[in-house]
């Protein structure tokens, strides 16, 4: 636990280390942070703080300002799906429907693997091509039943690779 | 691009042209040649993007800003992400030219977290400018250098307004603040800062290059140029179209394939609904909002419907700062969620239009000041159908 521990720190501080100390940095790192270890924890916001002298308090205050950062720990991939009305008006609610199915839990919510989070996301302009989601960096449009399983059997591929070796699991 | 006629974006543009005309114009006469075109600002507010520029050159500081503003947030708009992605060069030449008119050194693109797909190409675009001399030290061997970085946000809409974005940029919540002071006076590290669209910005080396007259022959003589709009919903071919200001509702439609439409929301959720009645009102800042985000209602959408999504997008975004548009909007959702019930009454209806007023004035920024847009318009086209359910 104490390695694991100096470990998370060590990776906090290259993080850190990137960045100069003054306050206009505190976006760009606390979205690193959050992007890197999936949430902002207490210590990385001690961490923070420390670095660039920037109060507690006050980057708390940033962390809930933003929605694509938080403080409580999202999956390895977060799910965004648009809510805005073009979206919404070419089937979004048959794609709720099949994302919650499939991954057997409800929107706000993460798998218990640690995997995949769902959440409802505003506008993400891709309008001329609805219903659409982002996954982490990727945005996907034209969303079908049929293309979200496909989608989400890559990403689960992706990860038996990742654990086994390329071609899964022999 | 579904558009056929290539108007002034989607036209011939040569990378660096405009740049090196500037730098031999001198920055007075750029300013003058941007100002003479009447260019507005793309991004909806529609500030004279001239005047900006003149008055943040005006300002003795050893430090000046330029930056792009690609938090393009607005329900219903992408034509940024289409020029970020197809012609990032020109977001680029556009920066420079105006970091060499206003006497700024670096600028920055603010990325909406939303596109971060698009950061990769976005410094490969900046990294062959560099090579080209395009961008970095001296560029084309004068005096003048100008670098620029990519900042990511990380999902809030009010970051798109301009003081929200300075704030965030700056390392704080992304709040708006009272104005003034302008960010041509205090911005970015409290120093002179232009705050441009990304679609203004890609006009600027063509007003250079090919002079503000040119430019004027586009569009109407308060709304001069083209621009970009981004059409979705019910329409046959949903995407991007360069089209000159001025169009009416009815000739977009005929455009992008949406006859028969029942309504149009025109400038997004902040923009207005447009009945049929209106489809010959023109798009122009001296008409129907010309913020680019065009979408499209047919006969079998319950406008009810349409506008609950409006409103639960404006609770959601209001930063939550000022008391009109906080609690304003959350006024509004429930009265909205009240008139699906059938339980909002004639005279409920109208207190809430009253609020929409208070909203409109004393809001803080220009979220608070137009959310109310969507329910004034929609609740006047579609009375009946809305309150008798």
């Amino acid at each position: 636990m104490a390695t694991g521990t100096r470990a998370v720190t060590n990776e906090l501080q290259e993080i850190l280390l990137k960045y100069g100390k003054d306050r206009t940095q505190l976006l760009p790192i606390l979205v690193e942070i959050n992007n890197y270890f999936g949430h902002i924890d207490s210590n990385s916001i001690i961490e923070v703080s420390r670095y660039t002298g920037v109060p507690i308090g006050e980057i708390h205050g940033v962390i809930t300002f933003y929605s694509f950062l938080g403080q409580k720990k999202r999956g390895k991939f977060v799910i965004r799906l648009c809510r805005t009305i073009s979206c919404d008006i070419a089937g979004k609610e048959q794609i709720v429907r099949v994302l919650e199915k499939e991954l057997g839990i409800r929107f706000g919510e993460t798998t218990e693997d640690g995997m995949f989070s769902l959440e409802y996301t505003n506008c993400i302009g891709m309008c001329n091509n609805p219903p659409a989601m982002l996954i982490n960096d990727k945005a996907y449009g034209g969303l079908t039943p049929e293309r979200v399983v496909e989608i989400l059997d890559s990403f689960k591929l992706s990860e038996y690779q990742d654990m086994f070796g390329y071609g899964g699991v022999k | 691009m579904k558009n056929e006629k290539k108007k002034i974006l989607f036209g011939e543009f040569v990378t660096g042209a405009g740049l090196v005309r500037a730098l031999e114009m001198g920055p007075g006469k750029v300013v003058a040649e941007v100002k003479a075109s009447n260019l507005k600002g793309r991004g909806g507010a529609g500030f004279p993007t001239g005047l900006k520029w003149e008055l943040t050159a005006k300002q003795e500081s050893d430090e000046k800003f330029i930056i792009c503003n690609a938090d393009e947030g607005e329900p219903g708009t992408f034509k940024d992400r289409l020029l970020l992605m197809e012609q990032a060069e020109k977001v680029l030449e556009g920066m420079a030219i105006a970091g060499f008119a206003i006497g700024a050194r670096q600028g920055f693109i603010y990325l909406r977290g939303e596109y971060v797909y698009l950061k990769k190409s976005l410094e490969d675009a900046i990294a062959s400018m560099i090579n080209r001399r395009f961008l970095g030290q001296n560029i084309n061997k004068t005096d003048f250098s100008f670098e620029v970085e990519v900042r990511l946000g990380a999902g809030a809409y009010v970051c798109g307004e301009e003081f929200a974005l300075i704030s965030s940029m700056n390392g704080y919540r992304g709040e708006p603040r009272n104005k003034p002071p302008y960010p041509s006076e205090v911005g970015f590290r409290d120093k002179p800062t232009v705050v441009n669209n990304v679609e203004t910005l890609c006009y600027v080396p063509y007003i250079v290059t090919k002079g503000a007259e040119w430019f004027k022959e586009h569009g109407t003589q308060a709304s001069t140029g083209t621009k970009l709009f981004s059409v979705s919903g019910d329409v046959k071919h949903p995407g991007v179209y360069e089209l000159e200001l001025g169009i009416t509702v009815n000739q977009l439609l005929a455009e992008v394939g949406g006859e028969g439409a029942k309504s149009v929301q025109v400038g997004g959720a902040s923009g207005l609904n447009v009945a049929e009645k209106d489809f010959d009102k023109s798009i122009c800042f001296e008409g129907l909002p010309p913020g680019g985000s065009i979408m499209v209602f047919n006969h079998q959408r319950d406008m009810l419907h349409v506008l609950k999504n409006f409103m639960e997008f404006f609770v959601e975004e209001s930063c939550g700062q000022c008391t009109p548009c906080r609690e304003g909007n959350y006024r509004l959702l429930e009265g909205v969620r009240m008139l699906e019930k059938g339980e909002c009454s004639v005279r409920y209806l109208k207190e809430l239009e009253a609020l929409c007023d208070v909203m409109k004035d004393s809001s803080k920024c220009g979220l608070g000041q137009t959310a109310p847009n969507a329910f004034l318009s929609i609740v006047e086209n579609f009375k009946t159908e809305i309150l008798y359910r």
